[in-house]
């Protein structure tokens, strides 16, 4: 992975550059001894490793502002981090950058139920957002898989969705405000209580703009009430088309599930063999999972099953009580790590049109043989979020190239058929040179022009997102 | 000026010399007064694609919008955000375009459960200031691929480009809706009642209030609402339970400000936390309030020479209301002269203000789009 070189003017200014930090922080949120300062040497995306020049924790938005202006004046590049489980690299440091820890930051602020809003600093994780709200019946809708660990602070970069994102939206429907710290220290307070903006919807444009804008300290969430209650139904096929369609034709008849997840042959077998879910064998398998009261429930399952019917599926399963529930989750939650138990993989992100969706299967089955290696598919089909994992071993030289470049060749088949590189990991340093794959010169010149003005000198994050060849002359300046 | 299409509107933008006043259908005056040369977006028309079976939607800026939801009709689906129609409370003539429906971010009653049209904009194609065609986003519910500038745009009020190509997440019409009605409650009781309604989790689609009457809405399939509609009424205590076009009808209305239509005064849309909208209405007497969005819209109608407001339409009293408690205060409608002496869109703090300014300066860097406008 291509990264710009560490400029020698800053790792020789190291120790200055920790000292001022120290002066604005509390002892103990300066980390700079190299020892220390691996651990954030990458993040989710670990086949690439960087130690910084230090790491800094903050515990407040005022911290944060400080760290800032010694960046700034200083000319050094700012990383931020939220619980670094970015698949895409989107905390990867340079040698000569401070990486902005918000991991300390992880209180409540304020809680609204009447308004239905939470606010809290960004480094709380997903998980512990709901948690703060479940005593009284809400919950925070966005639930990426990695949701017991990520951060606001990284949902927020990376515009995070996850598998119930079909009813309830990704992370920018979600977020009514934001605390944001630009690079020169400036304090930003972007919405709150209320929707929409009253100007440029500056709070829509940094939401998914990978820390390169500014660092984001706080956050307004929406809050929902807790549905009544909420049941799955598993459905097996024999062909992908068959599923790819059935799922189709669900949309089509005006159901709303909260999830529709895909997952084809490799990928069930290989999360049998791990977690006995007693999935059935077929080619292809969905979880659809409906929410309301029991008797919403029935109307809309018995609809679901209707609609199946027509399309002939070899099993079909309703959970009949919680157990029942989470054994057909079971699988499905479990498919990364029962992949991980074979072999190790890559994790692609692609978007799709859903009609697309056999078409690709079968491109990517093509591809996969002539690359010689597996590619199991478990996805969101209710929005055409697939997730190839490609199989490989780390230990035999050349494979992960090999992997990375079937990656390559099957985001850019995603684009060709009409959808995109990413939908919900972000681009990170991973897709960063597919992207003029997806946009002309223009596109990505108008996106580096918003940077432009957020932060001028390019210091936040500025290796990321952008092919570096497209913004080196910006970074140089 | 008409053009025919990108290459020609991006020829016509890079040879413009004076100011521009980018038109779709002409329905919505709103903003400060520009002057310039017309440009209009009418033969930008057409639907581009359809799939009904993955609720996308791609269509080009002039299309009207009438044109879009019948083509969605015709599949029975439609927009989910639900865009006001603004020429009953203008009083304007023509076709309101989907361009122009994204240009303001407008979305009605649904909003408070559905988002607004951002939320259901999956891409954009326009051409900037420079002449510059960009395309962003695309045609997938999911897509974090580079900055959003979808959302940027959407709202932007052709400010920082003409907006050509839209793709929308589209939503299956619901086959019934309900609305449970209670008579008499003031606004305080009425907000509180919507606020109960919105924290239940019977999935609320509309939550209003109006002299006299508070309503909340329902959508989905046949049992689903009517069982919801018993439950809320069982919550709120009470209430009539209205359904299907009489239950539409209501929301129209609302949606639209009907109330408002054909009556002299400044016309304000205020966006606050719910629990401050009766707050905002009191701060203003002798207003004429509607609430929406569970009490977070505010539709205030107020003499645009009010007492106290010395001939501003209000603006100095709602805005330190709305500036106490957070929110923004929009001018929907007013004369040419009130919009010409306070800011239609309310003032930004110094931060945000210089952001816009550098952002409109990158892609409008010689002003002539729909220049002040939004100032």
């Amino acid at each position: 992975m291509e990264m710009p070189r560490p400029d020698p003017k800053i790792l020789a200014r190291k120790g200055s550059i920790v000292a001022q930090l120290q002066g604005v922080l509390p002892k103990g949120a300066v980390i700079h001894d190299p020892a220390e300062t691996r651990a954030y040497e990458c993040d989710a995306l670990t086949a690439y490793r960087c130690a910084p020049l230090c790491v800094v924790l903050p515990s407040t938005t005022e911290e944060v502002a400080a760290i800032m202006r010694i960046c700034h004046a200083e000319r050094v590049p700012v990383v931020p981090r939220g619980s670094g489980t970015s698949l895409a690299g989107g905390a990867f440091p340079t040698e000569d950058c401070v990486i902005l820890g918000v991991a300390r930051m992880t209180r409540v602020i304020e809680t609204d139920y009447d308004n239905r809003f939470i606010r809290v600093q960004t480094g709380r994780t997903n998980l512990s957002v709901t948690g703060a709200v479940e005593a009284e019946g809400f919950f925070y809708a966005p639930d990426p898989s990695s949701q017991l660990a990520c951060a606001i602070a990284g949902n927020i970069g990376m515009n995070s969705g996850g598998a119930h994102c079909l009813k309830y939206g990704v992370t920018t429907n979600n977020l009514l405000g934001v605390t944001i710290v630009q690079m020169d220290g400036t304090v930003l307070r972007i919405g709150g209580g209320h929707l929409d903006a009253p100007g440029l919807d500056l709070l829509g444009v940094i939401c998914g703009s990978e820390g390169q804008l500014g660092v984001v300290t706080e956050a307004s969430l929406r809050i929902l009430p807790k549905p009544d209650g909420a049941r799955p139904i598993l459905m097996g096929f024999d062909a992908n088309e068959v599923a790819g369609a059935c799922v189709s034709d669900i949309i089509k008849a005006g159901i709303l599930p909260v999830a529709i997840e895909f997952m084809d042959r490799p990928c069930i077998v290989a999360c049998e063999a791990f977690a006995h879910a007693g999935y059935p064998d077929c080619e292809a398998l969905l979880i659809v999972e409906v929410e309301g009261s029991p008797a919403e429930i029935n109307e809309q399952l018995s609809r679901i099953k209707e609609i199946a019917a027509r399309h002939n599926p070899v099993a079909l399963r309703e959970a009949k009580d919680a157990g029942e529930a989470a054994r057909i989750w079971l699988g499905r939650k479990s498919a990364f790590g029962a992949m991980g138990q074979i072999n190790d993989y890559l994790c692609l992100d692609g978007t799709i049109p859903v009609s697309r969706l056999s078409y690709v299967l079968g491109r990517i089955g093509e591809m996969s043989r002539a690359a010689g290696l597996d590619v199991a598919n478990v996805f969101h089909a209710g929005d055409g979020n697939m997730h190839p994992l490609i199989l490989y071993n780390a230990n035999q030289p050349g494979q992960l190239e090999t992997a990375e470049k079937l990656g390559a060749d099957i985001l850019r088949l995603c684009v060709e058929v009409g959808g995109c590189l990413t939908g919900e990991h972000g681009v990170g340093i991973e897709k960063r040179d597919l992207m003029d794959v997806q946009f002309s010169a223009a596109d990505l010149e108008a996106q580096m022009r918003v940077k432009d003005v957020f932060d001028p000198d390019w210091l936040l994050n500025p290796a990321k997102v952008f092919p570096l060849k497209a913004s080196a002359t910006r970074r140089a300046v | 000026m008409i053009p025919q299409d990108d290459t020609e509107l991006a020829e016509l933008l890079r040879a413009a010399r004076g100011p521009l006043r980018v038109r779709g259908g002409g329905t919505r005056d709103i903003g400060r007064p520009v002057a310039g040369e017309v440009l209009s977006t009418a033969e930008l028309r057409g639907v581009t694609l359809y799939e009904p079976g993955a609720l996308t939607l791609v269509v080009r800026a002039g299309t009207p919008l009438a044109e879009v939801a019948a083509v969605l009709a015709g599949e029975r689906q439609r927009l989910a955000f639900e865009p006001m129609d603004h020429r009953v409370l203008l009083g304007t003539t023509g076709e309101p375009t989907i361009g122009g429906v994204v240009a303001g971010n407008f979305a009605g009653p649904r909003r408070v459960q559905g988002g607004a049209a951002r939320d259901h904009l999956l891409g954009v194609r326009f051409v900037d200031g420079t002449g510059m065609v960009v395309s962003n986003g695309g045609r997938v519910m999911k897509n974090v691929t580079g900055y959003d500038i979808v959302k940027l745009m959407a709202g932007s009020w052709g400010t920082l480009g003409v907006l050509t190509e839209l793709s929308f997440k589209v939503q299956a019409m619901p086959e019934a809706e309900a609305t449970v009605v209670l008579p008499g409650l003031n606004d305080v009781a009425g907000v509180a009642k919507l606020t109960l309604a919105l924290g239940s989790p019977y999935d609320v689609t509309g939550a209003a209030h109006l002299p006299g009457r508070t309503m909340v809405r329902v959508e989905g399939m046949a049992g689903s609402v009517s069982y919801r509609a018993g439950q809320l009424r069982a919550l709120l205590g009470g209430g009539e339970v209205l359904t299907g076009a009489e239950s539409a009808a209501l929301w129209r209305a609302v949606r639209d400000v009907t109330a408002f239509a054909g009556r002299d005064g400044a016309v304000w849309r205020v966006s606050v936390k719910p629990s401050d909208g009766p707050g905002i209405a009191a701060a203003a007497p002798g207003a004429e309030v509607i609430y929406d969005w569970g009490g977070g819209l505010v539709w205030l109608l107020l003499p645009e020479n009010s007492e106290g407001g010395a001939g501003d339409g209000g603006a100095s009293v709602v805005r330190a209301a709305v500036d106490q408690v957070g929110g923004h205060a929009t001018l929907i409608r007013g004369s040419a002269t009130l919009r010409r002496r306070v800011p239609v869109f309310h003032p930004a703090p110094a931060a945000q203000a210089a952001i816009a300014r550098g952002l409109r300066a990158k892609f409008d860097p010689r002003h002539i789009l729909n220049p002040g406008l939004m100032d």
